[in-house]
């Protein structure tokens, strides 16, 4: 009985470490470790995230055969929005030697900080994730691209004032912060308060507990009573959606909520009907099918019926979002190979490549991406580069730009950043000291 | 051989009623010192700034209550499907809050391949028909007789198989209820009373209606039919029942089947107030605090602690929820059915435990 | 055959009272630990380690000390996770305090607060009992996790509202933050479940763990057996908890290394943690060992196992199948043993005494 255990469990212990062993690569390919969450409550958001990112980089790999010649390997580790499967997908990606590791959710962003620095591997946490990792002095293996949630923050009072004609006009107004009531959802709180003690606007907090996501009848009670000016909606998944109907329900006008750029699904704002049209978030991709990219997805990709997603859900906000997010990845790697001068590149290069990554205007053109997003340059310092975003609008089908791209207030978020990463590596006692040079070129 | 009651009463103060009394008596003459001596503003914030509030805004008063009753009946619908699983067969039965998640998806699910609403509506009741009798045969059989906590924990398989299964058939993105299609309504009605607005949404108000006329054929049901006092009879005692020729199987495919009828009625009003994806499935806890207090086996219980729980909760975050950040609605309706229970151990219509030595 | 007690003669009250009376058993625990302490460190993976060894002994300390509670004392708890959120906020606020005090003394230090907070959650149960009781403990479940995140104190202020684990030493070499290896993480998890489960042994099988027995079978006859029920629910309330709070450290500081600690103790895993403990066998400190395997190394091995074994699923479909199948187990081990994982040990040991020759 002894040894049948034992012998079990060195099975077992085989299995899982085959598992977890590198594949055969073949010799030109890289290994892209994705993780997404088809699956649980956030899963509505996840899907068109993840179908995103990997139709653009089987696109890639089928019209181009990869960037350079190098095909990609692309793989998703199911995570659920659990933290406890997101390490294990860490450690899977981390022996399967993925060249960048792209946590999606900040839970597991914050997980695999540490880790990451001991391992080196380079995090790409698109627009998520901890702010103060914009800070490359002190978190050289983090890159957090376009923009924070406190540049979002920003962004959001930025577009108030804007709205009501002029910083000066924003004194004596109110604006409510509706958020998830976790660390994702408490992020922009440090920014909206230092700028309401500067402009002189009132800041309400309206919590959401996951458990009550989609019941938020109270919250939109002391709304009614509080009568704010402007609604910010840090929302993650089934909040959304449920956030949308209930300003709908208590006649909030609609367009004074604007969400923070995850709160910018497709489905979420369908949920709220007809009478949803109006509902604003930030944005820093374009949403629809118009762009040469997407229509060479649809090519080389949907209409081979290699695509999970079906081809109306193609050109989603979140769709696109994560086309863009694997746009960031081919590109740092294409900087990587032009850097290194190797074809086939391992996270040290591809961290690198990050550091250096430059998609200006031109560039943009040539992937096809054009009026798509904004250009991105990312710095030795820099992790974010602080970029434009602008407001779209849900005119009731789909997302539509409205307004100009509008740059965060970087002079407000820059210092904070830097002294928050210095908090977090004072803390972590021994945070281990940034020993790789900058590049010359950024 | 005695009875003894749960525990035994202190004997100065036998009666609940009169330690509640001077309870209530202490805590009000401590208030009114306390407000007298405050010097920060603490106690007044706490205990005299929200009754204030309600006084002087009716309108926002009667709107918290309302909603606190919507919700409460909708709490009340959730805890009615667990009811019915624990009175007839002793089960705790985890899987009901996935069970309406399946419900929902199945309707919409259906809808979108084309089925007409109705004809997807009768459709899912027979999915939910064939569900109970499969967990009739492949669950609940096998494990007859055993301890309460077992079945429980069998539910909790229920529970896992029911989510993957429901994911791999219908995917993970969440989806809208075809209100419109079945015929409920939309839009609000505004009231100008109390000298302000109070808004009724007509879905909330078909909620309650459906709801209650739910509660009402299922109090029907077990009191007048056949099948109903056989129910009743299982409930009392599965021998004494099984000793007069009343068949556990049967009964059992019915209770289940009921508790997932009510589950689809539940996915379609949640569904219709946000939208369709297994994060309802979180909504089901909500039932929870809503089940203790009533009783695990009582049906109006469910509804008074249904409805308890809502406005208690409602006016508690909306009235002193500010005054600690907001969001304490997550664990106050706990605190809420914690207090109840301190009073009545066996909830508020619970049958009395009564134990033998 | 080889699993015999024959000519094993008990000549003391000692030896027939010790909680491995048979030879073979002793064998058999020795073998045991030496694999656990010799041949999984140097044959297992870093995989293997960090992402299934080291859960695996941190799920089964948190099911001991809910299997005191629930199944040597009969007491329903549903707030495991927010005691062991207790004790992972308690070591995050000791050792930010005394960076000097080693952090093995700390994560043991750190249950402490939580068997505070559990013997006050615990006071109702005097009065309610059953499935009721689980309302005490959700109402725990739930204040403490909104604790967890509006009490900045208890995050030390960190704007990312999440417990950063610092770097801890022991003899220069890092027991937590991220250079500390998995093999070290995985050293001290196992020294601490090691050296508690031998104490939680002594104590099911002393005094106490006896009164709480007396409890779970009908308390008001314990009462008048002369157990202060007082005494005993709220100890067990106590030992549960502490077994609950160093697990949460130990979850947090080596086997998380940080992250958001309030989504990380949700209701969830205190439902996880009742499931390991009732599938693994209630009452038997062997089945939360069982119970942890199953709950958390199963769903691990079937989404990693099965496309290395080749069965071309994967993502999300893997997910599915997964939760159908971990589903499907749970519902068939039921019925196979409604007691539990331990039993079926139990009748496997009682055959193989008999093997080969059962009449």
């Amino acid at each position: 009985m002894k040894t049948t255990t034992l012998m079990k469990g060195t099975a077992l212990a085989a299995l899982l470490s085959s598992a977890a062993m590198a594949p055969a690569m073949a010799q030109d390919s890289v290994y892209f470790a994705n993780n997404a969450y088809r699956t649980g409550p956030f899963s509505g958001s996840g899907i068109p995230i993840g179908d995103g990112m990997r139709d653009y980089i089987t696109m890639i790999n089928e019209r181009d055969g990869g960037v350079n010649g190098v095909k990609i390997v692309y793989e998703e580790c199911e995570t659920g929005y659990d933290t406890k499967k997101s390490i294990e997908c860490y450690e899977q990606a981390k022996a399967k030697n993925t060249i960048v590791y792209s946590p999606w959710s900040t839970g597991a962003t914050l997980a695999a900080i540490p880790r990451a620095h001991v391992d080196k591997i380079p995090i790409l946490s698109m627009a998520y994730g901890l702010s103060a990792s914009a800070d490359g002095t002190s978190f050289p293996w983090v890159f957090i691209p376009p923009l924070t949630y406190w540049d979002g923050a920003s962004l959001m009072v930025k577009h108030m004032a804007a709205e009501l004609g002029g910083m000066d006009k924003l004194k004596g107004k109110k604006l409510g912060l509706i958020h998830l009531d976790a660390p994702f959802g408490k992020e922009p709180i440090p920014v909206l308060e230092n700028l309401a003690k500067k402009y002189g606007f009132e800041l309400k907090l309206y919590p959401v507990a996951a458990a009550d996501m989609q019941n938020q009848g109270s919250l939109w009670l002391s709304i009614r009573r509080d009568r704010p000016d402007y609604l910010y909606n840090q929302g993650w998944g089934a909040m959304n959606p449920t956030a949308v109907k209930e300003a709908v329900k208590n006649n909030f006008p609609i367009n004074k909520l604007v969400g923070v750029w995850w709160a910018g699904g497709d489905d979420d704002a369908r949920a709220g009907g007809a009478e949803a049209k109006g509902y604003r978030s930030l944005n820093f991709n374009a949403a629809g099918q118009n762009f040469p990219v997407i229509q060479d997805i649809i090519k080389h990709v949907v209409d081979k019926g290699k695509s999970t997603a079906p081809k109306e859900k193609v050109g989603e906000n979140l769709y696109n979002r994560g086309v863009y997010n694997s746009m960031l990845v081919v590109e740092a790697m294409r900087t990587a190979q032009k850097i290194t001068g190797k074809k086939v590149i391992n996270a040290e290069d591809m961290r690198r490549g990050l550091e250096s990554l430059n998609v200006d205007e031109a560039r943009l053109k040539e992937i096809g991406m054009a009026n798509f997003a904004s250009p991105v340059k990312i710095t030795c310092a820099d992790h974010s580069g602080h970029h434009k975003a602008y407001v779209a609008e849900w005119d009731g089908t789909k997302w539509t730009q409205k307004g100009d791209w509008i740059e965060p207030m970087k002079d407000e978020v820059r210092p904070l950043i830097e002294a928050n990463a210095k908090d977090y590596t004072e803390k972590a006692g021994n945070w281990p000291k940034r020993t790789e040079p900058c590049e010359k070129s950024s | 051989m005695s009875d003894i009651a749960t525990r035994p009463a202190p004997s100065l103060l036998a009666s609940p009623m009169v330690r509640f009394g001077l309870i209530l008596v202490a805590i009000l003459l401590a208030i009114a010192i306390g407000v007298r001596l405050d010097p920060t503003n603490t106690l007044y914030a706490i205990f005299v700034d929200p009754f204030q509030q309600m006084v002087q805004a009716p309108d926002l008063l009667a709107q918290t209550v309302w909603e606190g009753l919507v919700s409460g009946v909708l709490y009340a619908l959730i805890a009615l499907g667990f009811v019915l699983i624990f009175k007839a067969s002793g089960v705790f039965n985890f899987a009901q809050g996935i069970m309406v998640v399946f419900a929902a998806l199945t309707l919409v699910g259906l809808y979108e391949k084309g089925v007409p609403a109705f004809l997807a509506v009768i459709i899912t009741l027979g999915v939910m028909f064939a569900l109970a009798v499969t967990i009739e045969r492949v669950v609940l059989r096998p494990l007859v007789n055993q301890p309460d906590i077992i079945l429980f924990m069998a539910t909790f398989g229920i529970t896992y198989f029911l989510i993957g299964f429901g994911e791999a058939l219908f995917g993970g993105n969440p989806k809208q209820m075809i209100a419109d299609q079945l015929w409920l309504p939309r839009g609000a009605i505004d009231l100008k009373i109390l000298g302000g607005l109070v808004t009724l949404q007509k879905i909330d108000i078909a909620a309650a209606v459906i709801a209650s006329l739910m509660i009402l054929l299922l109090a029907l049901f077990f009191q007048y039919t056949r099948i109903g006092r056989a129910l009743r009879a299982v409930a009392d005692s599965h021998k004494a029942a099984l000793s007069v020729g009343i068949s556990l199987n049967q009964i059992w495919v019915i209770v289940w089947f009921t508790a997932g009828i009510v589950a689809l009625i539940t996915g379609i009003m949640w569904g219709a107030r946000s939208d369709v994806s297994f994060a309802l499935e979180i909504v089901a806890l909500k039932a929870l605090p809503v089940l203790i207090l009533g009783g695990f086996t009582s049906i109006p219980g469910a509804i008074v602690g249904g409805l308890i729980i809502g406005i208690g909760e409602k006016i508690g975050e909306f009235y002193w929820g500010p005054l600690v950040g907001g969001g304490i609605e997550s664990w106050l309706a706990y605190f809420i059915a914690l207090a109840f229970l301190l009073f009545r151990p066996q909830g508020l219509f619970g049958d009395k435990i009564i134990e033998r030595i | 055959m080889f699993y015999r007690e024959a000519g094993q003669y008990k000549s003391t009250y000692a030896s027939d009272m010790a909680v491995f009376p048979l030879r073979e058993d002793r064998i058999g625990i020795a073998v045991i630990l030496a694999v656990a302490f010799v041949a999984i460190p140097f044959f297992g993976s870093d995989f293997f380690i960090a992402s299934v060894m080291i859960p695996f002994l941190v799920f089964s300390l948190a099911a001991i000390g809910l299997n005191i509670l629930t199944g040597y004392t009969g007491l329903i708890s549903l707030g495991t996770a927010a005691f062991m959120g207790v004790g992972a906020y308690g070591c995050y606020k000791l050792t930010t305090l005394f960076p000097g005090v080693n952090i093995i003394v700390l994560i043991l230090l750190s249950g402490l607060f939580s068997a505070g907070i559990g013997v006050l959650f615990g006071l109702p149960s005097l009065r309610i009992k059953g499935f009721y009781l689980a309302v005490a403990t959700l109402a725990a479940q739930f204040f403490l996790q909104w604790c967890f995140v509006r009490v900045p104190w208890l995050f030390n202020y960190n704007a990312s509202g999440s417990i950063e684990v610092p770097q801890r030493t022991l003899f220069d070499i890092p027991l937590t933050g991220a250079s500390a290896s998995p093999e070290t993480r995985y050293f001290v998890c196992l020294g601490i479940v090691v050296t508690l489960t031998w104490f939680a042994s002594n104590l099911v099988h002393g005094k106490l763990g006896r009164s709480w027995m007396a409890v779970r079978d009908m308390d008001i006859a314990a009462e008048l057996m002369g157990i202060k029920l007082l005494n005993a629910k709220l100890m067990a309330f106590a030992v549960s908890s502490y077994f609950a709070g160093v697990a949460g450290a130990m979850m947090i500081f080596l086997w998380y290394g940080g992250g958001e600690a309030a989504d990380v103790f949700s209701i969830r895993l205190s439902f996880n943690i009742l499931f390991m403990v009732i599938i693994g066998g209630l009452g038997s400190l062997l089945g939360s060992f069982f119970g942890a395997a199953f709950l958390s190394i199963l769903p691990t091995a079937l989404k990693f196992g099965l496309p290395a074994l080749g069965v071309p699923i994967g993502g999300a479909t893997a997910e599915h199948v997964t939760f159908m199948l971990v589903g499907a187990l749970i519902i068939i081990f039921l019925i196979a043993e409604p007691h539990g994982l331990a039993r079926l040990w139990q009748i496997g040991k009682q055959k193989l005494r008999t093997w080969p020759f059962p009449y």
